[in-house]
């Protein structure tokens, strides 16, 4: 048992829906009780989907138990193929279903469906959503293809001078991170090069088109969590090459375009040679990052500490784009994708801190605390964390709020992902000269504690404590499915809030204690710096002995550590 | 449509709404079995958390259930939440694991960290109960480890054996035996189901002006403040889906008293005149106590009713508030009722209800989802009361919604929430008419 209060994953059969609710023509039969139909609404309220999954739930009770649960799956299966006239099917269980042992994909096979049926045995209690995800692919994939599989040692033809190269991206699901943006991005960036994209799965994928993946030339794995198992199956069985460079970041998508080339037998150098005029060359370029980095506004970004959590691969790709591409220094970053824990360890090595590998909420809560980051880019979680703590905070990597399915398009990938990147993680912070001018005129009083910051819509600025705290029932969840800004939504009693808000902030052990002009003083420095100056001090007044914190201590400290 | 408008409320001497001449107390109801697009009764803990201040909703059970809960609850809220979930994994199902030594080992850790909880609930799920986890045995041996720190008490939310709000009768029944028995033998009135604070501070000023007291609210805003019960409690409603809690409540002396639930003006002045009457309060002083609210109400409505009149409507099954919603709707805004789903049909918790419904709809209990979309599609209704899994697949085919679940989640009983409550059905409709996308 583990005692847990968020959770960033669903259940593993939560990753099958998004395969199937991502295509065309396959149904899902799972086996389950009622109330399991809540994954319903992370579909048609996150991303505001038009039609229902194509899921049918079982929905056994109590009172059947005892009686024939697997006739009410063969009920279940044999009406929805009646009703929706799949082309394939994925038959399996919940995690209580697992427990009675119907075997429903079993069972399901053996009913003489003229359609494939897939067998998902998905364990609900050691596995999660993305493994679950990217298990149902490859059973799906590799249920239809496996008929079509050449013999070993059979060449692979060669492509037709005459023929384009053509690419499969593989990996993009509903509920993944602006997935639908970046197909339409990189699939753009593919056709500059001379590629054409030949078949885009899951999403958007029907059973007849993944069987014609093996027609491209090859494939690109643009999300591991969900594609890699797939990938390497058919690069064995099929002798495809995969192109495993995710095109995060601008240095990134540099490196995709070159293994393009590679893998596509074409010259790309052209199309770079271009492309990395724009460092300088703002009409040649593809994206405008490289160049608003380097211009002088940007100075201030220099040194940003920043905390990163995410899915592995958009961990890992902006701890690139952090430090490499916009000059922020990285404080700490982590993963909840324990399957990629091994390469989450060694990119944070490369940073010099050590990698958070963890699914538990508080830990992260606190890891991000002892951080003490000016910038956190996270998941959902992170932005509750961030506000909690009062420092920015950008979106980076599912799970998912309604917000981060925007109507405009906003790709991470190429270069357009790569300019959304410079806005959206860039705009939270404070801007260069405003920041100068509150740190020169910071007694004015729009500056003063309580007043908002304009550049944060939140209730910053308030104590925990200040927080109304709404007290009727209604409101949380109303709000929350939906479309209500999550800094609406402060649920906790007051005094919970302030406790856990006290708890984060612990500050180094002193005895120190501090003068009142000090303390007058510390109050004269903006909100955003306040507790970092108020440690440092602490720190040093502790390092260095000193029992009472005046205002020379303050100030000597702020030289001691100095930026 | 004037013999359904509630004039008795314009002049405070309402009776009980007069039944119907053909009413639906005797329709045959469309029982089904099928699949459900519902929640399990773990979904209560989002807002029995927030009722109770000072007890934590503890779940055994899955990945699937914390999903759920947080699902449910948005993934918004950014304070550390007052419930959580003990998941079981492989070695507790394999037995390799003790499940109780690590039940205690979770709930120890959870005490350790929050000992402002005074009341822990052990919370039963699908998985659970299939591996046939006692949480009564265990809430025995944790009480005498904690109690009176902590006192722990179990109940079941899992979607087996509850649907949705089903949830917070289970809870609400964990808590009967614990209640300590009246002391006085005057008569007591108890109000039972969760009501958001400021609809039971409403509340309590009418009863005092009424004169009717002692008033207690059950569940209480601390769960370590029961509420006494005996022989002299008298029990009014509040919330329709309370089947055990009620029979629980009876077995310990209570007495029910009948009335429609106190949703509009005629369904609140119908339940307070109820409780005036189990206190031989005279009719003159009911009417006095609720002149003022039932008059800004019955004219707040009026609004409504233009813009929900003659429109056509169909309830899918989600909370058992859809009877009582269906006859606010039909009384006192001239709804025209299609489809009636409930997942749950208690004849005892809405006797008088169906009398005050038209014989016309279809009454319909539990659910085949694929079928009733199927009657959905077919009535073409002008509004769809839906779960949030179903509000946006049918829009996209034309028909407005209005999701249920804020029904359950907002402030909608009494009279200063009547017309709130009707605004939440006609905004769709009005949306809808704003719109030229």
């Amino acid at each position: 048992m583990q005692l847990t209060l968020w959770t960033y994953e669903g259940p593993p059969h939560m990753g099958a829906m998004r395969i199937a609710t991502s295509m065309e023509g396959v149904h899902y039969v799972l086996h389950a009780p009622q109330g399991d139909t809540y994954a319903d609404l992370l579909f048609t309220m996150i991303e505001r989907r038009d039609r229902r999954p194509p899921v049918t739930y079982t929905t056994f009770q109590a009172r059947d138990l005892g009686g024939d649960t697997a006739e009410m799956v063969k009920t279940s299966v044999r009406e929805a193929y009646e009703r929706f006239k799949p082309r394939a099917m994925l038959v399996g269980e919940s995690c209580t279903a697992e427990i009675i042992q119907d075997q429903p994909g079993s069972l399901a096979q053996s009913m003489g469906l003229p359609i494939p049926v897939v067998n998902l045995e998905l364990p609900a209690y050691s596995k999660k959503e993305n493994w679950g995800a990217s298990e149902t692919f490859y059973h799906l994939v590799r249920t239809l293809l496996l008929p079509h599989v050449p013999a070993p040692g059979t060449a692979r033809e060669t492509r037709p001078a005459t023929r384009r190269p053509r690419a499969n991206l593989l990996g993009p699901t509903l509920l993944g991170f602006r997935n639908r943006d970046d197909v339409k991005e990189v699939t753009r960036l593919l056709n500059d090069l001379g590629v054409d994209v030949h078949v885009v799965a899951p999403l958007g994928a029907t059973p007849e088109s993944l069987m014609t993946i093996p027609e491209a030339d090859f494939n690109v794995c643009l999300y591991p969590e969900i594609a890699d198992t797939t990938c390497r199956w058919l690069q064995k069985s099929f002798g495809m090459p995969t192109v495993k460079t995710v095109p995060l970041g601008i240095g990134a998508t540099r490196e995709f375009i070159l293994e393009v080339g590679t893998v596509a037998g074409i010259d790309v150098e052209p199309f770079l040679e271009r492309e990395r005029l724009g460092v300088s060359q703002m009409d040649s370029s593809q994206s405008l990052l490289p160049w608003y980095s380097r211009s002088v506004d940007a100075t201030y970004l220099t040194g940003k500490r920043v905390f990163i959590f995410g899915d592995a691969t958009h961990v890992k790709a902006a701890a690139r784009i952090a430090s490499q591409e916009l000059g922020f220094t990285i404080v700490g970053l982590g993963t909840y994708s324990r399957e990629f824990a091994r390469d989450i360890r060694e990119v944070a090595k490369l940073y010099g801190v050590e990698a958070v590998i963890s699914d538990d909420y508080l830990d992260v809560e606190k890891a991000v605390g002892d951080a003490a980051p000016e910038l956190v880019l996270g998941t959902q979680m992170e932005r509750h964390i961030a506000k909690r703590l009062g420092v920015p905070c950008a979106v980076i990597s599912s799970p998912i709020h309604v917000q981060d399915v925007p109507a405009r398009f906003s790709p991470q990938m190429g270069f357009e992902g790569a300019n959304v990147i410079f806005d959206t993680w860039v705009h939270p912070l404070m801007m260069g000269l405003e920041e100068h001018l509150l740190q020169m005129f910071r007694e004015d009083f729009e500056f003063a504690d309580g007043a908002v910051p304009s550049h944060l819509h939140s209730v910053h600025g308030k104590s925990a404590a200040d927080v109304v705290v709404d007290v009727t029932v209604a409101a949380a969840a109303t709000a929350a499915t939906v479309n209500a800004d999550p800094s609406d939504v402060a649920t906790e009693s007051p005094a919970v809030a302030a406790e856990q808000a006290a708890s984060t902030q612990t500050l180094v052990a002193t005895d120190a204690e501090w003068l009142p002009d000090a303390e007058k003083e510390l109050k004269k420095i903006p909100f955003f710096v306040r507790g970092k100056a108020k440690r440092n001090t602490e720190r040093y007044a502790l390092e260095h002995g000193v029992a009472h914190i005046t205002v020379d201590t303050l100030y000597e400290a702020k030289a001691f550590y100095g930026r | 449509m004037s013999a359904t408008l509630p004039m008795s409320a314009l002049t405070g001497c309402g009776e009980m709404p007069e039944p119907l001449v053909r009413n639906a107390t005797h329709l045959p109801v469309l029982k089904e079995r099928g699949q459900r697009e519902v929640f399990c009764g773990l979904t209560g803990i989002v807002w029995l958390h927030r009722k109770m201040q000072d007890a934590f909703f503890m779940v055994v059970g899955s990945r699937t259930c914390a999903h759920l809960i947080q699902s449910a609850a948005g993934v918004m809220i950014f304070a550390e939440p007052r419930f959580g979930t003990a998941i079981l994994g492989e070695r507790d199902l394999a037995g390799l694991a003790d499940a109780n030594d690590e039940l205690d080992r979770c709930v120890t850790q959870l005490l350790e960290r929050r000992p402002d909880i005074k009341t822990l609930f052990l919370v039963g799920s699908c998985p659970s109960e299939v591996i046939k986890l006692d949480l009564a045995r265990g809430a025995e041996r944790l009480n005498e480890r904690f109690f009176p720190q902590v006192r722990v008490l179990n109940y079941s939310g899992s979607g087996i054996e509850t649907t949705f709000t089903q949830g917070e009768d289970t809870c609400l029944k964990s808590m009967i035996p614990h209640m300590p028995a009246t002391t006085s033998t005057a008569t007591e009135l108890m109000v039972v189901g969760t009501l958001a604070d400021v609809v039971e501070d409403q509340f309590m000023r009418i009863f005092n002006d009424m004169g009717v007291g002692p008033v207690h609210f059950f569940p209480p805003r601390m769960a370590r403040d029961l509420p006494p019960i005996g022989p002299n409690t008298r029990l009014l409603l509040a919330q329709p889906f309370l089947s055990e809690t009620v029979r629980a409540l009876q077995a310990r002396g209570a007495t029910l008293l009948p009335s429609p639930y106190p949703f509009g003006v005629n369904g609140t002045t119908a339940w307070f005149r109820a409780a005036g009457q189990a206190f031989d309060i005279p009719d003159e002083r009911v009417a006095k106590a609720i002149r003022a609210p039932a008059e800004r109400a019955t004219s707040s409505l009026v609004r409504y009713r233009e813009k929900l009149q003659g429109k056509r409507l169909f309830f899918f099954p989600d909370s058992q508030l859809e009877i009582p919603l269906a006859r606010f709707l039909y009384q006192e805004c001239g709804v025209e009722l299609i489809e009636v789903g409930s997942p749950y049909l208690d004849r005892l918790l809405v006797e008088a209800e169906l009398p005050l419904l038209p014989d016309t709809i279809t009454l319909s209990e539990g659910q085949d989802v694929d079928k009733q979309l199927d009657r959905c599609r077919e009535a073409r209704p002008d509004l769809t009361v839906c779960g949030l899994g179903l509000a946006n697949p049918l829009e996209a085919e034309g028909l407005r919604t209005k999701w249920s679940i804020e029904l359950v989640f907002s402030p909608t009983h009494g009279y200063d929430q009547a017309a709130d409550l009707a605004e939440l059905f006609a905004r769709p409709l009005e949306r809808a008419q704003r719109l030229t996308v």
